[in-house]
């Protein structure tokens, strides 16, 4: 298949199925671009409720909707993120964070992958170092290196030549 | 290879039986844990739905009491709704409704036809008490206090076997006098 025509229908795919397609469509005033951006950044990491995996921006759900109005309600208000996160954590949980905070119940979560990591780090690490130990070639023995000397002895000799 | 490093793989195995047996005993992920719980009933100024009258927080308050939220449009809330005609009919413990996001005609008209448990219902018609609550989906029955802290939460129907095995018990250790029915 002509290459260019694949990628084109590669991106349409993944438009199709992109979070963005599925928004929901209410529009809230707001003063500033960056008060929007803020809205848009919200209702994309806070997770619907009643929902098992959808954002909040993502859901028809009616709770969704008034999520969103209260999300706008209080960017607009000029509340900071750090408080409206807060507000709907009080309210639902930490089901409503799709990034969740840092805590003993959430460390393995957090931390799981990079130990993971490292201790596939130093399994292959031994693997190397055992393979190279394996590889390396016996020391030579008094005799074997007397005839190495005598050998490049000779190589030398002839370069000369 | 050690002799032992070659149980690792049955360690990893049983790692992840354990992480799955783990993942699907939770019985229901719909189940929230309630952030809620021994906070204090959230502030409001609503009415309410029988005559429009003013009601407020502190009006609720004094005695515990049964927090339903409920909506002529919530199949469930119809189907809770004979337990708690039950309720508040055989046990000493008063019922306030939430009516959630709700049209107040139908509402009147579907609690003069199933009957009515609720000493009051709170008119909720933008939802935002329920925002307040943590509601995410009706019915949801909470217990508050006497001092009106919510000591506990329910998603979902409310029948006989939770009212006898969680509600009950939580009623009567807040002091209800629940051991007899009422005559």
């Amino acid at each position: 298949m002509n290459p260019n025509l694949l990628k084109a229908l590669l991106g349409a795919v993944l438009l199709a199925f992109s979070a963005a397609s599925f928004a929901a469509i209410d529009t809230y005033a707001f003063e500033t671009a960056a008060e929007e951006a803020r809205y848009k950044a919200l209702i994309d990491e806070l997770r619907c409720p009643k929902c098992l995996n959808t954002n909040l921006s993502g859901s028809d759900s009616p709770i969704s909707a008034d999520l969103r109005r209260t999300v706008a309600t209080m960017v607009q208000a000029g509340k900071g993120d750090e408080e409206i996160r807060g507000y709907l954590l009080a309210r639902y949980g930490d089901f409503i964070l799709y990034r969740p905070r840092v805590m003993p119940a959430t460390y393995v979560l957090w931390f799981g992958p990079a130990l993971l990591f490292l201790l596939a780090l130093a399994f292959v690490a031994r693997l190397v170092l055992r393979q190279r130990q394996a590889e390396a070639p016996a020391p030579l023995s008094p005799e074997e290196q007397a005839a190495l000397a005598r050998l490049s002895q000779a190589v030398g000799e002839n370069s000369k030549a | 290879m050690s002799r032992t490093s070659l149980f690792l793989p049955l360690g990893l195995f049983l790692l992840m039986a354990f992480m799955l047996w783990r993942g699907f005993a939770l019985n229901d992920p719909h189940e929230l844990p309630s952030a809620l719980l021994n906070q204090p009933l959230p502030d409001f100024q609503k009415t309410r739905l029988a005559d429009g009258a003013p009601v407020a927080r502190q009006d609720l308050l004094g005695t515990p009491f049964l927090l339903n939220v409920w909506a002529t449009w919530c199949p469930t809330c119809k189907a809770e709704h004979a337990e708690l005609n039950r309720i508040a009919a055989r046990y000493a413990v008063p019922l306030v409704g939430v009516n959630y996001k709700d049209d107040g005609p139908a509402a009147r008209a579907w609690l003069a036809r199933y009957g009515d448990p609720y000493r009051l219902s709170v008119v909720d018609e933008d939802g935002s008490l329920g925002i307040e609550l943590g509601v995410y989906g009706a019915p949801e029955t909470f217990i508050v206090d006497g001092d009106g802290i919510i000591r506990y939460k329910r998603v979902g129907a409310v029948d006989r076997r939770v009212w006898e095995e969680e509600i009950r018990p939580v009623l009567q250790n807040l002091g209800l006098p629940l051991e007899e029915p009422r005559a």
